[in-house]
């Protein structure tokens, strides 16, 4: 049953992503110079969007059925439990965005370095989506129209996150240096890592109250 | 002093739309806020029936006390 | 003289203490607006470089000072209710967060329709303009959270977590925005390259920030004051106000 709906959410998430990245060819017209160019920032928007898609069930599934109140009085320190949540969120809705991304790429012709730079930019960059955005999803529990909330709360945090995302693969096209954007992509999950867990677990409570 | 004339001082040096403009919307936007701040006050004085008397009561009270 | 400061961390007494502060500050948001215009207009000289446009500044610079300093004061409001419990000041919070935003739309706004004439275009995607919408993006974020919740102070803690990861969030973003536009330097525009102002005009926008100020302060009592009210309509005190109880 889990595995079922795990299933069904993955391939939500990744038709989204690919339906997204191949909308925009359509509307901005074939020309490969042009795709070139905005491929990374289509492929990073678009992975912030499908990212965020399955974020509204992250908490509300084990909400309504009452185990998110048996978790908050378990003795295991809820960031863990919170962790754990976020983990499985990026497993799902992050993890086949990146294993996605590399043929998405192709079809916007990027060369074979910056194929190699978006993956791994998303590798580092997606954990980070689903950190804060459970931030989000956390305070937006059981709220009316939680679902567009949580994008209005969360896409603007994401900002940083897409800024070098996006800009290390652009660098690696312009055949710049892009490890300045790896080092910071890498501080981001790092603090994030360490902070965002407890900000959730904190938001859980106020949620549950 | 700066302007000639009225005219002169309307039309900015040629950027009057420009500075006008910015301070037009300024205003419509501060005076909208007081407005709309103002009526939710009266709304909510209305619900809880705080009538004129009450308010110069407050009033009276806290210059007693 | 001593002031008992607990005791205006009532709601009730906040409530009659803003009442009698409002005025004072309305006043010296006039004064100073007066004073501030007329040194803008009547006493500062024409900028030789940017000509009359610059006049825009006495008003888009305040709107901008004030917008950011309106988050990190709603932010801090929101953390000691968050942190004490204390309702007074997730109250002050929230009546903070529509004038900041309001004056975040008019500094963007002035700041649009001064680029206008100076570089030749609305908007350009300067690091500065781009924070100032990412500023405002969270300050809608803010107030739709509050909006959407009905329980008062799950909706204060809410947004209170959200006011304080914003305000962490917020050097980042514009680390990042400026770090993202000398990336892309596509139209190299300097902002605000003013190597030496004349006195009269440091004067008029100093004189329009403290009338910003003051007038930030009087309008957010005021929305306090309804805040207050509507939160404690079945308090006793609100009840006496009423009169039945006497």
């Amino acid at each position: 049953m889990l595995a079922m709906r795990r299933q069904a959410d993955v391939l939500i998430t990744l038709f989204f992503f690919i339906i997204v990245v191949s909308l925009f060819p359509l509307g901005v017209g074939p020309e490969m110079n042009i795709l070139r160019a905005i491929a990374p920032g289509v492929l990073w928007v678009a992975a912030l969007l499908a990212s965020m898609l399955s974020l509204g069930r992250l908490f509300s599934i084990d909400y309504m059925d009452g185990t998110l109140e048996q978790l908050l009085i378990a003795p295991s320190p809820l960031f863990l439990l919170v962790l754990g949540k976020m983990i499985s969120h990026w497993l799902v809705s992050g993890l086949p965005l990146v294993l996605m991304a590399p043929i998405l790429g192709i079809q916007y012709d990027l060369s074979l370095e910056a194929l190699g730079v978006l993956t791994l930019s998303l590798l580092i960059g997606t954990p980070i989506l689903s950190l804060i955005g459970a931030i989000g999803a956390a305070l937006t529990l059981g709220v009316r129209g939680g679902g567009v909330l949580v994008s209005l709360l969360v896409l603007p945090l994401y900002i940083p996150i897409l800024i070098f995302g996006a800009g290390a693969v652009e660098a690696s096209a312009a055949g710049l240096g892009y490890d300045a954007h790896f080092s910071l992509l890498g501080a981001f999950l790092l603090v994030s890592l360490v902070f965002a867990p407890w900000a959730a677990a904190a938001s859980l409570r106020i949620s549950m109250e | 002093m700066i302007w000639d004339s009225w005219s002169d001082f309307f039309n900015m040096g040629g950027y009057g739309l420009y500075v006008w403009g910015s301070y037009l919307a300024t205003f419509i936007c501060v005076i909208g806020e007081i407005l709309m701040v103002k009526r939710s006050a009266r709304t909510l004085r209305q619900q809880l029936s705080l009538t004129k008397e009450s308010i110069l009561r407050e009033r009276k009270d806290e210059a007693t006390s | 003289m001593s002031i008992n400061w607990y005791k205006y961390a009532a709601p009730s007494s906040f409530y009659f203490l803003a009442g009698k502060l409002i005025p004072f500050f309305t006043v010296l948001a006039v004064i100073f607006l007066v004073a501030g215009l007329y040194i803008g207009f009547f006493v500062a000289p024409t900028d030789f470089q940017q000509g009359e446009a610059y006049r825009i500044i006495f008003i888009h610079v305040p709107a901008a000072w004030m917008s950011m300093f309106l988050y990190v004061v709603m932010a801090f409001w929101a953390g000691i209710g968050l942190a004490f419990n204390t309702r007074l000041s997730s109250m002050f919070a929230t009546a903070i967060a529509p004038t900041g935003a309001l004056f975040t739309f008019i500094a963007l706004w002035t700041g649009a329709w001064w680029g206008k004439p100076m570089w030749g275009t609305w908007w350009v995607w300067d690091a500065r303009l781009t924070s100032e919408l990412i500023l405002l993006f969270l300050y809608i974020g803010f107030m739709s959270l509050q909006a959407a919740i009905d329980d008062p102070r799950r909706a204060d803690k809410a947004g209170a977590v959200i006011a304080l990861v914003g305000v962490v969030n917020i050097p980042i973003i514009y680390f990042s925005v400026q770090w993202w536009n000398t990336l892309h330097q596509g139209a190299s525009v300097s902002v605000m390259q003013s190597p030496k102002m004349a006195t009269a005009m440091l004067v008029g926008m100093l004189v329009m920030v403290l009338a910003a100020w003051m007038y930030s302060i009087a309008v957010i009592l005021l929305r306090a004051r309804n805040i207050i009210l509507e939160r404690e309509s079945h308090t006793s005190w609100v009840a006496e106000l009423r009169g039945t109880t006497r």
